[in-house]
Formats: structure tokens, C-alpha cells, sequence
């Protein structure tokens, strides 16, 4: 079983939402990393959305955006964030781990060999923003040969058609963008992603993390009332950029409002 | 080769927007839907009677079509090669090729019903283009440009403000023509329901690349055309520059099958090659995916997409359309790379010899015409797209020069 089958198993047999939160790998340095994932998993953590530094971030807002920038000033590639799932895996052997970013630097790297490497540094799922199911049939398999779950994007605007086409192609869970727009951007209507949540679930069995839009822990508990997944990224990139300079103070920080958000799911 | 690998280049792009292995759709799911839509849309009205000759129309006494195809004789012989003919896209209302292409997607999105328009810009023109379309249907218009580009495009900036548009200055990452471009994309994606995005490239998700390109081709189809009036034949070359590539496929587009026609690419070599510093992936770049499709990328081993120089703007993006990658790999086109100096050249040189003030884009094309119809024989016809005026590099210019005309 895979480990993210097993996280979300064991948390919905005792009626419990996943916090999810997404970190970009490098941010604010490359050597804070793994000690950023630690604190995470310390503070209630469940799964965590690593993000791979891309120039050209489309579909985030400016909070990530920024993040890449401060990660790609020490030229954190994806060769580093496999090397830091590696030292992480040293130390924890149950946090899943979803690397998630933009195809091109995978497709730089080659597709069969990221698999190849992802799985062999105990990566459990790949959510690339810009790669639709429809092209990447080949990928999800070679994926699949390494036990690695393609984990893929659902939209307000994804037509039922679409959804039938998503949930075919992803494993391990589903993400629901909660709102159109950017990362970090615009406010959530929970009434409006639940009755989203209900027609997906009509045509599929796999936990559905909502994100985008999630800033506080009076939002975290709204969604995970009714998702399996909880993803916040942008209010936790925040504290990393506000306390970029100040390790000590950026973990203590990081592990409070990680606590306060586990604690209101 | 076999013939049906030789003509590999022709019938394209596929059902999935696919030239070969290049093009695609790469966007974020949020998209999905509205890329879905408009393919549906363009597919009923490109075959649509009503449709197309409400283009011509627009084309005709808005635009001011056919653009002549201009012989230019002193300057040919000066040359002392090859007869160049200008096909005259600078004569175009707003000032170059791209309002073809916004004429066409205008009509679109009349037919969304969307009320709200949106586009980047480098050097301007587009931006230019897509504010005037908007100004007369009377749609909101915001065009997203770099904030390097806003300087050194001063001019355009103003006429879009005063054609109504909101111009929002970019300042994420190089803040040229690809930063526009992404922030293009992150409003799409929060205002899809109401908003058409109007591309000012042959590149993007599909089925942009598609539909630009058919817009364009009016370029390719007259000149053919008139180059039949005016010589009797078949031109032997064409060259246009190449950013993102309209006017170059729209020049190209046309004449695929015919063989005996050779194709060259002009990209911006700026600095020059060896430099790192220039904006020409066909010649110096590979293969990856940005902005929505597969294709020749500038992007260093990472896959980081690099910045890019030119002292044009519309030539300073790091990627192409991906028709013009497939061109390449299939050789039906050449790709080559002029310099900031000498496209600066050529600049004067036109501007001299026969009145006409190109723009700097276009004068990466001029530039390596005059290359070419050096090994040309007298009688040998060289096609260029004079793709826009140079009114808007004056600064430019000037400012090169050491020359203050504020």
C-alpha cells in the first residue's frame, strides 16, 4: 500500500482531515529544508507538498512566486529537492511526501529517470500544475512502476466530463482548487466547494484535499469539515519570508500556527 | 526521407494541437475548460461563411488590406544581389501585423459573449493592437507588459491609454514580454468566466497557436499573390524575424508546399551568441515546455528558463511558436540570429535609402535579407516582411545615439 493510501486510511478510520501544508523546497535557503519539514510533521502535519522552484510560476500568486525567486537565488534545483526528501527520509519513514510544481524542469531532468530517482529517495506522489491527465498518460505509469502516485488538479470550472477523465488518471488523493485564481488569491465559499465536493465524489472513491484560499485556522476547519484534505501553502509561506533571516524564530513560528491549524481540523 | 515524412510540416497542428512533438496544452486545470470552449468556438466558426467574410471585411476597410508588396529597388541595388520586395505589414492601421490577429480574436470573443479582454505586450504593438479592437467594441481592455518594456515603449504605453486600455505594469521576474505573459495567465485563470485572453503570439496552449496562425496567414496569401502580379513567379526566399513567430508563420504558412520556396527565421541574436545574451532558442536553445506548449526554449540545466536580451522588445521572449520548432526539426525553414548592431544597420540603411522606417523587430529581417540577397543571383526574388513601422524605436534609437529628443 502506498504511503499516501495508508495516511488517508488511517486518519478517515478515525474520522480525522489531513493537513497538508506546501512549502517550496529551498525557501528560504536549502539547508532550512529538511529541518522545515521536520517542524511540520512535529506540529501535526500529515502529508507534506513540497514545491520545486520554477522561474515561471503561472498559476501561483505573488507569495509563492516570491518563494521561488528566494529559492532559485540559491539555485535550488530538482536534483536538491529529491536530495532533500532523502535527508528527511533518514528520520521519517511515514510522512508522505507530494513534490509539486511545473513540468519543465521534470521534463528537463527526463521523465523516466525523475521517476527512477523520486522513488528511489521515498517520494509518495507528483502533482505537476501544468500537466492535464490527458498528457500524461505515460508518465502516470512510469510513476506507477515506482509505487509513486500521480496526484492531479480539479477546478470550479472542471466540466463533468473532465472530472470523469481526472479521477481515471490520479491516485493516492485528489486536489480541489478552492477558488479561480492564483495561489494566496481570493476567498473561499465553502458552501459552493461542497456541493463541488459532492458531484466528484459521485465518480470516485479517493480523498479529495481542498486548497488555495485556506488562511487561518477558522478556514482550515470550515474545509476540513468537508474534505479529506486540508492544503494550506501561502500562509505558511508568509512566516518563512517574514522570518527569512531568523532560523530560530522561523521554526518556532512555522510549528505555532501549523499546531493551531491541526488543532482546528 | 520519405514523402510523407518530407511533408510532416503540412496539416498541422493535430486534434491536440500537436506540430510533431512541439505544441500542446499545458495549463493549469482551471483553463482546461476554457481552452476546451474556445477550440470548440473556432472550430464551428473557421468554417463559418458569415464568419470569414466578416474578417475580410474588417480586414479590408478597417485594417486597410491587402498591405502592397513593395519592390525595393535602391535598396536592391545598392545591395547588389538578389531583388528584394517588402511585403508592407508597417502600413497596417496601428502600425504592423499583429492587428490581424486581433481583428480575428475581437470577433471571438464577440461570439463568447465575454465582456472583458485581456493581453500581453512587449513591444507594445500587440498590446496596441488588442486596445484598439477593444476601443471599437467597446469592450474593457487590460494589457499586462513588462516594466523594462513600459520604458523603453513610452509611446505605445500612452496610445494604449489613450485607446482606454489599463496598462498594468509587470514586475515579477525579468519584467519583459514572458513575465507579461505569465501575469496574463494568473488573471485568465482568477477572471475565466468573463474575460477572453487575446494572445499576440503563435504560441500558448492550444488553440492558440492554430488560431493565430490562420489569422496571420493573410500575410503569406497576398504576397504569393501579388508577387504572381508583379513577377510573374514564385518568390525564391522569405525572411521575417522571429519572437514568438506570427509574422513569420503568416508569411511561411502559404507557401509549405511550395518547395522551391526557401524559408529563413530571423531570430535576435542581440549581444551575440556567444554571449549568452540574446533571445534566439531555435538557433541556441532545446526543447521544454512554457506558457502553455512544448518548444524551443531558452532554460538553463535545470530547466529554469533563462533571461533573454535584445534591443527589440518584441523579439525579447525566450521561447517560439511551436510550428516554427516543427519547421526547424522538419528543415523546411532555416533559423538564423542578426545582432542588436546589425539590426540597428539595417534600421538606417531602409530608412535611408528608401524613406521607410522600419521597426527594430523588423530589422533583424531586413538585416539578414541583405545577407542573403548577396549570394543571390540578380534575378532571384527575396520576400521580407516589413512586419511593422519604426515610429516607437525612435527612442530607442535616439537614446543609442546619445541623443535626448524628450
Amino acid at each position: 500500500m502506498s504511503r499516501l493510501k495508508a495516511c488517508f486510511e488511517a486518519l478517515a478510520s478515525q474520522g480525522k482531515t489531513a493537513l497538508i501544508p506546501f512549502v517550496t523546497a529551498g525557501d528560504p535557503h536549502p539547508d532550512q529544508t529538511v529541518d522545515i519539514m521536520h517542524t511540520l510533521v512535529a506540529s501535526g502535519s500529515d502529508v507534506i507538498e513540497l514545491g520545486i522552484p520554477f522561474s515561471d510560476p503561472m498559476a501561483d500568486g505573488p507569495v509563492i512566486q516570491l518563494a521561488d525567486e528566494r529559492a532559485l537565488e540559491h539555485n535550488t534545483s530538482l536534483t536538491d529537492a529529491l536530495a532533500m526528501v532523502k535527508r528527511f527520509r533518514e528520520t521519517d519513514q511515514k510522512t508522505p511526501v507530494v513534490l509539486m510544481g511545473y513540468l519543465n524542469p521534470v521534463e528537463v531532468y527526463g521523465y523516466e529517470r525523475f521517476a527512477v530517482d523520486a522513488g528511489e529517495v521515498g517520494v509518495d506522489g507528483i502533482l505537476t500544475v501544468d500537466l492535464p491527465p490527458e498528457a500524461s498518460v505515460a508518465f502516470v505509469g512510469q510513476l506507477k512502476d515506482q509505487n509513486i502516485d500521480s496526484i492531479f488538479l480539479i477546478a470550479p470550472t472542471t466540466t463533468e466530463a473532465r472530472v470523469k477523465k481526472i479521477v481515471a488518471a490520479g491516485s493516492g488523493y485528489l486536489y480541489y482548487v478552492s477558488v479561480k485564481g492564483v495561489t494566496g488569491s481570493g476567498s473561499l465559499d465553502v458552501s459552493a466547494v461542497k456541493e463541488k465536493l459532492e458531484t466528484i465524489r459521485n465518480s470516485t472513491d479517493l480523498p479529495i484535499a481542498v486548497g488555495f484560499g485556506i488562511k487561518d485556522p477558522e478556514s482550515a476547519k470550515a474545509v476540513g469539515a468537508i474534505a479529506d484534505g486540508v492544503v494550506v501553502g501561502s500562509a505558511l509561506v508568509n512566516i518563512i519570508a517574514s522570518n527569512q533571516h531568523d532560523k530560530a524564530a522561523l521554526l518556532k513560528q512555522l510549528g505555532e500556527v501549523t499546531r493551531s491549524l491541526s488543532d482546528a481540523i | 526521407m520519405s514523402e510523407t515524412q518530407q511533408k510532416q510540416y503540412l496539416n498541422t497542428p493535430d486534434a491536440l494541437g500537436n506540430f510533431g512533438p512541439y505544441g500542446g496544452r499545458f495549463v493549469s486545470e482551471t483553463l482546461m475548460a476554457a481552452l476546451e470552449d474556445l477550440e470548440a468556438l473556432y472550430d464551428r466558426l473557421s468554417n463559418d461563411p458569415e464568419f470569414i467574410a466578416e474578417f475580410d471585411r474588417d480586414l479590408a476597410h478597417y485594417v486597410g488590406r491587402p498591405s502592397p508588396l513593395y519592390y525595393a529597388e535602391r535598396w536592391s541595388n545598392k545591395i547588389g544581389g538578389a531583388k528584394i520586395y517588402l511585403k508592407r505589414e508597417d502600413l497596417n492601421h496601428t502600425g504592423a501585423h499583429k492587428v490581424n490577429n486581433t481583428i480575428g480574436q475581437a470577433l471571438l470573443a464577440k461570439h463568447t459573449g465575454k465582456s472583458r479582454i485581456i493581453a500581453e505586450t512587449g513591444a507594445g504593438q500587440h498590446g496596441v493592437a488588442t486596445a484598439t479592437v477593444a476601443a471599437r467594441l467597446g469592450l474593457e481592455c487590460e494589457v499586462f507588459m513588462g516594466e523594462e518594456d513600459i520604458q523603453r515603449q513610452a509611446l505605445n504605453v500612452y496610445r494604449m491609454r489613450l485607446l482606454g486600455a489599463k496598462v498594468n505594469s509587470v514586475k515579477s521576474g525579468t519584467k519583459t514580454l514572458k513575465d507579461a505573459m505569465n501575469e496574463a495567465m494568473r488573471d485568465w485563470v482568477t477572471n475565466v468566466d468573463d474575460t477572453f485572453y487575446i494572445i499576440g503570439t503563435v504560441a500558448g496552449p492550444h488553440p492558440y497557436p492554430k488560431l493565430v496562425r490562420d489569422f496571420q496567414c493573410v500575410i503569406g496569401r497576398e504576397a504569393k499573390r501579388q508577387c504572381q502580379e508583379q513577377t510573374g513567379g514564385l518568390p525564391d526566399a522569405l525572411v521575417a524575424c522571429v519572437g514568438g513567430g506570427s509574422n513569420a508563420i503568416g508569411l511561411f504558412h502559404p507557401f509549405l508546399e511550395d518547395e522551391s520556396v526557401k524559408m529563413f527565421g530571423v531570430e535576435a541574436a542581440g549581444h551575440g551568441i556567444e554571449t549568452g545574451e540574446h533571445a534566439a532558442p531555435l538557433c541556441a536553445g532545446k526543447p521544454g515546455v512554457l506558457h502553455g506548449n512544448r518548444t524551443y526554449l531558452m532554460e538553463d540545466e535545470n530547466g529554469q528558463i533563462i533571461p533573454t536580451h535584445s534591443v527589440s522588445a518584441g523579439l525579447d521572449y525566450p521561447g517560439v511558436g511551436p510550428e516554427h520548432s516543427w519547421l526547424k526539426d522538419c528543415g523546411r525553414a532555416e533559423y538564423v540570429a542578426i545582432n542588436d548592431e546589425e539590426a540597428l544597420n539595417a534600421f538606417r540603411q531602409l530608412t535611408l535609402v528608401e524613406g521607410i522606417l522600419p521597426a527594430l523587430e523588423s530589422s533583424h529581417a531586413l538585416a539578414y535579407a541583405e545577407k542573403l540577397a548577396k549570394t543571390m543571383d540578380k534575378d532571384q526574388i527575396i520576400i521580407v516582411n516589413l512586419s511593422g513601422r519604426g515610429d516607437k524605436d525612435i527612442h530607442t534609437v535616439a537614446k543609442i545615439d546619445g541623443i535626448s529628443i524628450d
